[in-house]
């Protein structure tokens, strides 16, 4: 009996919080959103507005200044219009907040986007706002950046930042090897390495224990040895079966057999103290790294005074990365990325109008002159005055064409299985086919 | 577990008077005892079931769903309702490839064999736990159990590791550990050299400079706990036991050593479920190694179903996890643990 009736009150518990957590998880609708056309008329509209731009460890903030007062010039402009910002740090806001709001169903308005098999799994899911009617006029201005926010020919996100990958080196650790020249192919990055060995300068520093910065080398090898149409075929058909993967991970192979790298690089990581690869290059103790055009202020973050920023920027240089003799690559192309902005779905019209004020030449200066960052518009690209920084986007403007991150391209199951695989092969512990094996496997359940 | 044994014990005896109700009792009493059943269902009723509601909302609730999810093919991005139904492919994947031919080799290389190597970590860490720990910690509860200047201060620091918070030790350890850190400098000054590829990176001390990180965060909590112990064991018994000559050694062999057994044996209970659930420390050391070099079940379950975004497979993980947890929990409760209960059930 007693036993009967223990079963019942649990029973009936069961019950109540069944219905509790049925209240908790029913799709409940934003009464803030919804598909209203607020574009032009004067109904008031809130957009909410998360973006990556949080203040460094000296408290400075300039892009997040920069969003400030562009969002304070657009709600002058559309007085019916208010923006609320939230600033979030980048790995929170990409791997946390913007999946669990989207999830949620009371996503904001405006978030960051960055592109490629995150974006194209965020439209299949129904999430995005459509742009290509609407910014017409902007995405031709803004020309092929916009690529990796495009899916199926259909625009999802605006860029208001693109740059290119490539070699960065402390001129004055080069002179010391006896260095003459930026190194053009990978012969004569060996050279460069063991000149720089036998000054007894590391040669490359790799973060490694980020695993993303050692995977690079990988995409760039891949980026040699696998032709365009592989490659581009690659980021929605996920078949890796061409024998140019397998070709990336064994030229990556060869490549460290020449021990470019400094000591225990599965220990280092990309930018956080002295000892990271970043600090290494910042400090004289290595002399090259592989990075995308933000490392430009992350060397500048190791500086303490202005005078140390602008001797350290002086010796600092750029070049490309060299291509492979062989491969089916095209050898003038590089692999790059960056960040943008998306509508939700659900979000005010209005909202793809502020994408647009975003991306305009004026904001785009702006964001080159007063934060020091890489311009999508083209009518902003005078207004970049870092030399190393316009030696970049000339040669991604000259560039054969832009590949996006490939971990970006392929989202995070396929993009963190290959990273895993890629370090396994700077540990010692995997091998080329690993790499694709553990892609292959990936694009199965993703 | 323990709130479903309480729940169990406490209904026994209600049973027993209801079923011995009937008998030579007048109608009147009857209803009085059936009127105090009542009040004491509702009671208990009452008192618990806050408990019970939320430990439904937050620990069955989520298990519950854990179990659905491992089922199905789901990113985590698009609507759970738009997710693919595939059966235990997520579990046959983590335990020996999948059954696909065409995919077995791809899955063995990048799922199977790391999740064997996790497991493989957690076991190691649980036999090391016994065979290290537990004597390291008696030998220093048995030395600490005597009165000497300064006792208080010296337990207080050997506890403060414990009190420390997970990320400040691990970032600590981390900075020490570092390939041009102050461990690597100690070492090269006593003539010897560090790991190859760094302390934690190393394919071979890896998984050991975790165990002894991990030693020294948890190593306080066994001592503590010891001595907690120690201190209930009757002084006249040392004492008698000395007046009839036996050795320190031999007061603690035959007397403070069996007397603690309930506390060693619960301490191995928390130890063991610890170690199977070893997740804060291994994460912020890096989470797990480049490679997985001293990755557990916990740190491979968030790298798939987290960061990699393939819920369902990393919620088959957790599943396993928590399967493993339970039989672990379960066999020992029923076998070393029930001797203990007994007892004090007897005590009583």
């Amino acid at each position: 009996m007693a036993h009967m009736r223990r079963m019942a009150a649990i029973a009936a518990l069961a019950a109540s919080s069944a219905l509790v957590l049925a209240a908790c998880t029913s799709p409940s609708e934003d009464p803030t959103s919804g598909p209203t056309d607020t574009g032009s008329n004067s109904e008031p509209v809130t957009l909410t507005w998360w973006h990556n731009a949080v203040a460094g460890d000296n408290g400075e903030n300039p892009l997040g200044d920069l969003w400030q007062s562009v969002a304070d010039e657009f709600t002058a402009d559309h007085p019916n219009v208010t923006i609320e910002i939230e600033q979030i740090q980048n790995e929170d806001l990409q791997r946390t907040r913007i999946p669990t709001a989207l999830q949620s169903g009371d996503a904001p308005d405006i978030f960051q986007q960055w592109g490629g098999g995150e974006l194209a799994a965020q439209v299949e899911a129904g999430y995005l706002m459509d742009l290509t009617g609407p910014l017409a006029d902007t995405i031709s201005s803004l020309g092929g950046a916009v690529a990796p926010w495009q899916t199926a020919g259909s625009t999802y996100g605006i860029p208001f930042q693109f740059g290119v990958e490539g070699i960065w080196y402390r001129k004055s650790l080069f002179e010391q090897a006896g260095i003459t020249g930026e190194p053009a192919t990978m012969a004569e990055l060996g050279d460069a390495v063991n000149k720089l060995k036998a000054a007894d300068i590391v040669p490359i520093a790799v973060g490694a224990g980020d695993k993303w910065p050692a995977a690079h080398w990988w995409y760039n090898f891949a980026l040699r040895s696998c032709s365009k149409d592989v490659l581009q075929a690659s980021g929605t058909s996920f078949d890796f079966s061409d024998a140019c993967w397998v070709q990336a991970g064994k030229d990556l192979e060869e490549f460290i057999g020449t021990e470019p790298f400094q000591p225990d690089f599965t220990s280092t990581v990309a930018q956080t103290g002295a000892t990271s690869s970043a600090g290494m290059v910042a400090t004289g103790t290595a002399a090259m790294e592989l990075m995308g055009h933000w490392n430009a202020f992350v060397y500048d973050g190791f500086m303490e005074t202005d005078e140390d920023k602008a001797a350290l920027s002086a010796d600092l240089g750029w070049f490309p990365m060299p291509a492979t003799a062989s491969g089916a690559g095209d050898p003038t192309a590089a692999l790059g990325g960056g960040d943008g902005f998306s509508c939700y779905i659900d979000a005010p019209a209005v909202c793809a109008d502020f994408l647009a004020y975003i991306a305009s030449a004026d904001v785009q200066k702006r964001f080159a002159a007063e934060v020091g960052g890489l311009p999508v518009n083209p009518e902003a690209a005078d207004s970049v005055t870092n030399e190393n920084l316009k030696e970049l986007a000339a040669v991604a403007g000259n560039a054969g064409y832009v590949q996006l991150w490939l971990d970006t391209t392929y989202g995070p199951n396929v993009g963190g299985a290959m990273n895993d695989g890629i370090v396994a092969i700077f540990g010692g512990s995997g091998d080329a086919q690993g790499v694709v094996d553990g892609m292959t496997a990936a694009a199965v359940v993703q | 577990m323990s709130t479903i044994e309480t729940s169990g014990k406490a209904a026994g005896p209600v049973g027993d008077t209801s079923s011995a109700g009937p008998r030579n009792v007048s109608p009147d009493l009857m209803a009085m005892r059936r009127r105090d059943q009542r009040r004491k269902w509702s009671e208990i009723a009452l008192f618990t079931s806050p408990a019970l509601i939320l430990f439904a909302l937050f620990v069955v609730f989520p298990v519950a769903s854990a179990a659905r999810y491992s089922l199905y093919k789901w990113n985590g991005v698009k609507k759970f309702s738009e997710a693919e139904f595939i059966g235990f492919e997520n579990y046959t994947r983590a335990l020996w490839g999948g059954n696909d031919p065409a995919t077995q080799q791809a899955f063995k290389t990048a799922y199977s064999e790391p999740f064997w190597q996790a497991v493989g970590h957690n076991v190691l860490i649980i036999v090391a736990s016994m065979a290290i720990q537990l004597p390291l910690a008696l030998i220093i509860a048995l030395i600490l159990n005597r009165k000497f200047p300064g006792r208080s201060i010296v337990r207080v620091i050997i506890f403060a590791p414990y009190v420390i918070s997970e990320v400040i030790a691990g970032v600590m350890w981390f900075i020490i550990f570092d390939p041009y850190g102050i461990a690597t400098k100690f070492v090269e000054s006593i003539g010897l050299s560090a790991p190859d590829g760094g302390w934690f990176e190393s394919q071979t001390w890896g998984i050991w400079t975790v165990f002894f990180v991990v030693t020294w965060k948890y190593l306080g909590l066994a001592i503590i706990l010891f001595l907690a112990g120690l201190s209930g064991v009757p002084q006249e018994l040392q004492e008698a036991a000395s007046i009839d000559g036996a050795s320190w050694w031999q007061v603690q062999r035959r007397i403070n050593i069996p007397l603690i057994g309930p506390t060693i044996r619960i301490w191995v209970f928390l130890s063991l479920i610890g170690s199977i659930q070893l997740f804060d420390m291994v994460w912020v050391l890096n989470r797990g190694g480049t490679q997985g070099q001293y990755a557990t079940i916990a740190t491979f379950m968030m790298q798939f179903g987290y960061f990699r975004k393939d819920v369902g497979f990393g919620s088959a993980v957790a599943v396993i996890m928590f399967l493993i947890s339970l039989l672990v929990a379960v066999g020992y409760m029923l076998t070393v643990l029930r001797r203990d209960n007994d007892n004090s059930e007897v005590a009583r």
